[in-house]
């Protein structure tokens, strides 16, 4: 049916929001199956993830910190957040995006294999993008590269024409700006 | 002081702590070190049902017509599986359960060992939280905090898995006392300045209109003393959804009837018309809203809702008031009455007037017959000899619950259980039977139907063991009436499947578990018929044949807003076939 579904009982998808991107910082209780309920919500529920990173942030009271890049219609956002909020063992459900932006940084690790002038190159930029070589041969690099996800955007697309190999990615660490947590 | 005691042990000591009376389930490997224990103890009782689905059900009837923690105990596996339409059932409908299932030994885990299953990822989205227990010294810990999680905030069910050797470990054991979640802290108490809002936006009114829902009853007693004290302060008119159904009394004046799909036209209009709808304990689900663009367009709303994901999911509200329903009925009387606030009057006398409009179509009425039973009518016969008797009902899912829910009549919370959200047929007969259980000396009616019956008919062996007199009033039509309607009305009168040849004879089905079977084929048996089982001592399947090809009306159709009811009386079979345009088919 080309024509969008206007009338029916069960509520129709009509009304059109704009789609806004929201880090998420969510504190959980390290606990098995904490990630999957998580990521299980998600999957339920049709949202979106475009980033996700978990890790133990504080080993004695065993909690860890998720950071979920998501996207949505400012409804399906607030919704996000309060179904997170309703899992049991999740403490907190910061919106660094609407805290006034907290700082988002990622780590990439870039291999780049070639000889000559584009070896040589890649390593100048490498240098710009203050990029370090943590493992070489003479035919390869591979280089650390950290910061705003858009510049290791930047730095992979210029390695792309400088012998890219293959990439890693942490996906988006954050945190809040201010003194407090 | 800690004491030293087996996983199994600990299982039927925190029960007991609990309060816990009634526990139902059914053996297998996985759990035969906690049925041992059961066997050797007398506090607690096991009602041992035929199969796992009948004894969630049965925990989720015990538990909505006593306020309490429903219990079940199932085996690993396909004990458990067998559980989880019920948790689902308990998820939507927000019934407090707690569920205990066996698991295969730790080591044995991801091994596809006999009867394994992964429980807690099968039950992670059907419950509202689940633990599987790898140290039997955390077992009691976790078994308070399930029945914590279960019974508090908006209540659901709770998944505890146990493997078989942390049932036979030794371990400490904690008392309830002294037991603190470490994340889990529900909101119960409103803020009070949206309070203050709420109250000043009831009060300045002008087509007020109450909605309210099953979170007063999850709230308990209080809150639907508080509401039925608010209301008639305030005189205005009030609905309630499937499940509220009971928390303000039927008989009032001011109730309007119930709301949505199949509620009354006077309700229907009053939301759609009003200009403050104050929600409390509801959540907006779209059998109620219908189109939601079209839905109440021109009202300010208030949502009081415990669950703050409910705010805002599907309609978009003016004052969201997170918390229970009893403290913020009790903030909002407080505050009504301090500021002692002047009404409308002539506005809410004209609004009443308009309501009694719409009352005057009657759009309950059906045309009655002298040879066939009509199922409306068999409803209200059934209503009127049950109504001074101290009667609980329990439904099955389709069209005899929707009629159950129009022609039986409800003052009291805590006496209408049925499966509203997740509408799973089989729920009635095992829901009596916990109704029952918990009220051994009440009448416990499974209004059902001759499809939805047969989906747990076998736990009338259950009903027999424990000498429970339910009663199934079956509404035999023959079909799946409610698909046969919207087959009639959606798909050409193309009837797929949904006639069902080959019906047991009910009576001598009765017969063969030990119960009596009654059939009833004329009106004017009717009254005579019902006397007769409730003058019945045991469990009676009652085999009403109705009118095969009844409808229920009335009806919002698919794609219409609440103003475009369609109603029962003097309908054509045509209309119903041109009621739903064809976009209105698709998504139903």
């Amino acid at each position: 049916m080309s024509e969008p579904l206007k009338q029916s009982h069960y509520p129709s998808p009509s009304r059109s929001q704009d789609v806004v991107s929201r880090t998420l910082s969510v504190i959980v209780d390290n606990e098995p199956g904490v990630l999957a309920r998580v990521i299980g919500l998600f999957a339920g529920r049709g949202y979106n993830i475009e980033s996700l990173t978990v890790t133990e942030v504080e080993h004695e009271k065993h909690l860890s910190r998720i950071t979920i890049v998501t996207n949505g219609t400012p409804v399906v956002i607030q919704q996000i957040k309060t179904q997170l909020e309703r899992l049991v063992p999740v403490h907190r459900v910061r919106d660094l995006t609407e805290e006034g932006g907290g700082i988002e940084r990622e780590l990439a690790l870039v291999k780049v294999a070639g000889k000559g002038e584009k070896r040589i190159e890649a390593l100048r930029l490498a240098e710009i993008f203050r990029s370090k070589v943590v493992d070489t041969s003479t035919e390869h690099f591979v280089f650390e590269v950290t910061g705003k996800s858009s510049k290791i955007e930047t730095f992979i697309q210029l390695m792309s024409e400088l012998g890219l190999v293959e990439v890693s990615r942490t996906g988006i660490a954050a945190i809040g700006r201010g003194a407090v947590a | 002081m800690a004491r030293t005691m087996t996983g199994a042990e600990i299982v039927l000591t925190a029960l007991a702590d609990q309060g816990v009376e009634a526990v139902f389930g059914y053996p297998g490997g996985a759990v035969l070190p906690i049925y041992d224990e059961i066997f050797q103890q007398e506090k607690i009782r096991h009602i041992l049902v035929r199969q796992e689905g009948g004894a969630l059900h049965a925990a989720e009837g015990y538990a909505r017509s006593t306020g309490k923690v429903g219990v079940c105990l199932v085996t690993s596996g396909p004990g458990a599986t067998n559980a989880v339409t019920g948790l689902a059932d308990a998820l939507m409908d927000s019934i407090p359960l707690v569920c205990i299932t066996g698991q295969v030994p730790t080591h044995l885990i991801g091994n596809d060992a006999f009867q394994e299953c992964d429980t807690v990822g099968i039950t992670r989205p059907c419950t509202k939280h689940n633990v599987l227990v790898k140290n039997v010294n955390d077992l009691a810990r976790i078994l308070h905090e399930a029945f914590h999680i279960a019974r508090t905030g908006r209540p659901g069910p709770v998944v505890v898995d146990i493997p078989k050797d942390v049932q036979f470990a030794t371990g400490n054991y904690v008392g309830p006392s002294n037991i603190q979640h470490k994340t889990y802290r529900p909101k119960l108490k409103p803020d009070q300045p949206a309070v203050r809002d709420a109250v000043d936006l009831i009060a300045s009114a002008k087509r007020p209109v109450f909605y309210t829902g099953g979170g007063i009853i999850n709230s308990g007693p209080k809150a639907s003393q508080l509401l039925r004290e608010f209301v008639r302060l305030t005189g205005y008119p009030i609905t309630s959804t499937l499940m509220g159904l009971g928390a303000y009394p039927a008989s009032d004046k001011q109730w309007l009837g119930m709301l949505g799909m199949h509620g009354t036209y006077e309700a229907n209009l009053a939301m759609h018309d009003c200009d403050v709808m104050i929600n409390i304990g509801a959540r907006f689900d779209d059998r109620i809203t219908g189109r939601v663009d079209a839905f109440s367009p021109n009202s300010k709303k208030i949502h009081v809702d415990i669950d703050p994901s409910s705010i805002n999911k599907n309609i978009m509200v003016d004052i969201p008031i997170v918390g229970d329903c009893a403290y913020a009925l009790e903030d909002m009387l407080r505050i009504w009455k301090a500021k002692a606030p002047v009404l409308d009057k002539a506005a809410h006398k004209a609004w009443w007037k308009q309501i009694e409009g719409w009352r005057a179509k009657k759009s309950l009425s059906y045309k009655n017959s002298k040879d066939i039973i009509m199922p409306q009518y068999a409803c209200q016969r059934l209503y009127e000899l049950t109504k001074n008797r101290d009667t609980y009902i329990t439904t099955e899912v389709g069209q005899h619950q929707m009629w159950a829910a129009q022609f039986l009549h409800f003052d009291e919370p805590n006496h209408w259980m049925t499966s509203g959200g997740l509408g799973t047929m089989g729920y009635g007969l095992p829901a009596a039977i916990g109704v029952q259980l918990a009220h051994p000396k009440s009448l416990v009616i499974d209004v059902a139907g001759d499809a939805s019956i047969l989906m747990n008919i076998q736990e009338c062996s259950t009903a027999v063991q424990y000498r429970l007199p339910v009663k199934v009033f079956i509404l035999n039509n023959e079909y799946m009436g409610m698909v046969r309607q919207w087959q009639q009305l959606l798909h050409g009168n193309r009837l797929s499947e949904s006639y069902t040849e080959a019906l047991p004879d009910f009576v001598k089905l009765a017969d063969a578990y030990g119960w009596t079977g009654m059939r009833c084929e004329h009106p004017a048996d009717l009254d005579d018929a019902i006397q007769e089982m409730i003058n019945t001592k045991g469990p009676v399947i009652f085999d009403c044949r109705v009118a095969k090809l009844a409808n229920c009306f009335p009806m919002i159709p698919s794609g219409k807003a609440h103003n475009e009811m369609l109603l029962g009386e003097n309908i054509s079979d045509e209309e119903v076939e041109h009621a739903i345009s064809d976009e209105g088919k698709v998504l139903v």
